[in-house]
């Protein structure tokens, strides 16, 4: 179990910056996830600490220790890989007591560490074959094996489960969760798939364009979001988000054809915001309901358990999700109605959270 | 319905075939079948036809002791040639694998020495390793007498080893290199991960996961070494001094073409096929089994 401690992390690649100052502390024993879209520097981040990426400025400690000139090896961390990177001519076995072997670990030993990490995964009848004869979700047991066997002080994941199919993903989720439960080890997980970062972090980091957005617990950063960016990645459908600008009496929405009655507090008259609102928040109720914005419905997403209902206000596309009750057909209209305190707004300009209109009119009116 | 093409006519799909047969049949079957012949009768020295002596022409070349000495050097010349070409090419690889800044250009001019005719590069290394002017006369300044191909049979088998060994570093190299760069970054990653170090990595992972290509590159260099020596030998010494650098395939021209023995150098010629052959056989079974197909 180890804390690890980022401080002012920077990648550069020739003249190309990929990561920008990055500051996080990662707590002894703490499940904490990276999320963002592909590109975003999360796995250059993951690899800078694992020591695989050179570190072009500021500093990574693991418990304290500085470990920017450390080798790989050095650093206690196991690594399991997106393409699970088990060595071909290996049996499992062989791959997973590997390091042990490095290590100089008595065959006697070695043989009943592996025999104990392979009764945990459920691999001990596969102990003799070669990665070529395993399933995908067996070769993903064998990478954790492989990671697990040095006890290392951190485990690091790059999207392990990318290359399963769904239903493997979500049962691969749960175990790595009950794993964690059981080893208590410092974990630093890396997705860009928030169902699997909101189920399996402590704690999320949201990183975007190379620098960190928003950290926090999942239902913090669900129902917080730091950024317009973050508002828009994490909750599915995304957020919808309106464009508008701040007048005497509230916020006009959509180039002036709707307006929001919320009292202005503190912002200039006039200046631009985005006003965003959960699909999951809004109500659909019957066109022409006072308080209520009407909208025409554009399509219906069939979810079993629900439906995502797409509707257009004005040339704005807006998502809803409603229960299985409600019928709305495409064609026809609907109102659709939500709290204030629902609603999140970020600056046009910056696209930063502003929380100046807290605590205001109940409800949002036409 | 029947996508594929057929032909109404099994002799229509013959006729595309013969192009190939016809060539295959005149520039190896036809060959090889007349040297059997030769090698099994003595061509009368004013013409007139040949003699049929059975076995004669081989238990002469099996009873004399220069045919050995031939082989041995041949056996010599490519174990230590195919060797250091393989060896020299493996580590060129490593090291621009690692290190890929310029890898393009490394490619291209590494390839260029397979490209150059062995005659070519022969003089070329007369004259480098000439003892009177060459880059050895340095040596020779400090330690006279220590260098000399003309006179010293060692010598002038070094001077050949090293000059077809150049030829084919190039030619490894690519082979290597491309195996070396199949090689999933993320297992060396992983290897790194596990605490391996550089040696470590190379010996456990890179190595087992090249050996199709190891393999591949040993079968064509042993093979190479017996035919493509000749130029070179040809050039730099002519078979001696003494005739140690007189390889099998050298042998046979001299025998054939300047001893006029065309019986013999047949019954030689069908010798070192039968060699490879052997060897071949001797590689795939005891040699492939080590190897790991991925």
């Amino acid at each position: 179990m180890a804390s690890i401690t980022i401080r002012d992390v920077r990648k550069s690649y020739a003249k190309m910056q990929v990561v920008h100052g990055v500051n996080l502390d990662i707590r002894s024993g703490e499940f904490v996830v990276i999320l963002g879209p592909s590109g975003c520097g999360k796995s250059t981040l993951l690899r800078m600490i694992a020591g695989l990426e050179e570190i072009s400025d500021g500093t990574i400690a693991i418990d304290g220790a500085v470990v920017n000139r450390l080798e790989p090896r050095e650093r206690g961390c196991a690594m399991v890989f997106q393409n699970y990177a088990l060595y071909p001519h290996m049996s499992v076995a062989q791959n997973i007591g590997y390091s042990l072997k490095v290590a100089g670990v008595p065959a006697a030993e070695r043989t009943q560490r592996i025999q104990a990490v392979a009764r945990i995964l459920e691999l001990e009848h596969l102990l003799d074959r070669k990665p070529m004869a395993l399933s995908g979700g067996q070769r993903q047991r064998v990478a954790m094996g492989r990671a697990m066997i040095r006890e290392p002080k951190v485990f690091l994941f790059d999207e392990p489960l990318s290359n399963l199919d769904a239903k493997l993903r979500v049962q691969m989720r749960s175990e790595i969760r009950k794993l964690h439960r059981r080893l208590n080890a410092t974990s630093v997980f890396v997705t860009h798939d928030q169902v699997e970062a909101m189920t399996l972090a402590d704690r999320l980091v949201v990183m975007n364009g190379g620098c960190v957005e928003q950290v926090g617990t999942p239902a913090e950063v669900y129902s917080r979001p730091a950024s317009r960016f973050v508002a828009t990645f994490v909750g599915a459908p995304a957020m919808n988000m309106l464009e508008g600008t701040v007048a005497l009496d509230g916020v006009s929405l959509l180039g002036g054809s709707r307006k929001l009655n919320v009292s202005r507090a503190g912002l200039p008259v006039g200046s631009k915001v985005a006003v965003g609102v959960r699909p999951e928040a809004v109500r659909m109720v019957a066109p022409g309901t006072p308080g209520a914005l009407d909208a025409t419905v554009d399509l219906v997403e069939e979810l079993g358990a629900g439906r995502v209902v797409y509707v257009d206000l004005d040339g704005a596309s807006f998502s809803v999700v409603t229960s299985e009750t409600v019928h709305p057909e495409p064609g026809s209209a609907v109102g659709l109605q939500f709290a204030e305190s629902d609603l999140h707004f970020f600056s046009s300009e910056t696209g930063g959270r502003l929380d100046v209109f807290k605590a205001s009119v109940p409800e949002a009116a036409l | 319905m029947e996508k594929r093409v057929t032909f109404g006519k099994w002799t229509i799909g013959i006729l595309f075939a013969v192009p190939q047969l016809i060539l295959i049949f005149t520039f190896f079957y036809w060959p090889a079948g007349q040297a059997v012949y030769w090698s099994l009768t003595l061509q009368q020295p004013w013409g007139g036809g040949n003699i049929w002596v059975g076995l004669d022409n081989f238990r002469s070349i099996l009873a004399n002791a220069d045919y050995w000495n031939s082989i041995t050097a041949s056996l010599t010349f490519a174990a230590i040639s195919t060797g250091l070409a393989m060896v020299i090419a493996l580590v060129l690889a490593t090291l621009t694998d690692r290190q890929l800044a310029g890898s393009r250009l490394y490619r291209v001019v590494l390839i260029w020495p397979y490209g150059i005719a062995a005659p070519a590069l022969a003089l070329a290394f007369r004259f480098i390793l000439a003892p009177e002017a060459g880059f050895m006369a340095a040596v020779n300044k400090f330690w006279p007498g220590f260098w000399d191909p003309g006179l010293n049979g060692a010598d002038a088998m070094a001077s050949v080893i090293v000059a077809f060994s150049w030829k084919y570093v190039g030619y490894n190299f690519i082979f290597f290199l491309a195996a070396l760069q199949a090689i999933p970054r993320s297992l060396i990653e992983a290897a790194a991960m596990d605490g391996s170090g550089v040696i470590r990595r190379f010996w456990d992972i890179q190595f087992p996961l090249i050996t199709p290509t190891i393999f591949f590159l040993l079968v064509i260099n042993i093979t190479e070494s017996f035919q493509d020596s000749f130029g070179i030998v040809d050039i730099m010494t002519a078979g001696g001094p003494a005739n140690a650098t007189n390889l099998m395939v050298y042998k046979i021209y001299s025998d054939g073409f300047r001893g006029l023995d065309y019986s013999g150098a047949a019954a030689q010629s069908i010798i070192l096929m039968l060699l490879i052959i052997l060897l071949t056989i001797v590689q795939f079974r005891f040699i492939e089994r080590r190897v790991h197909y991925r």
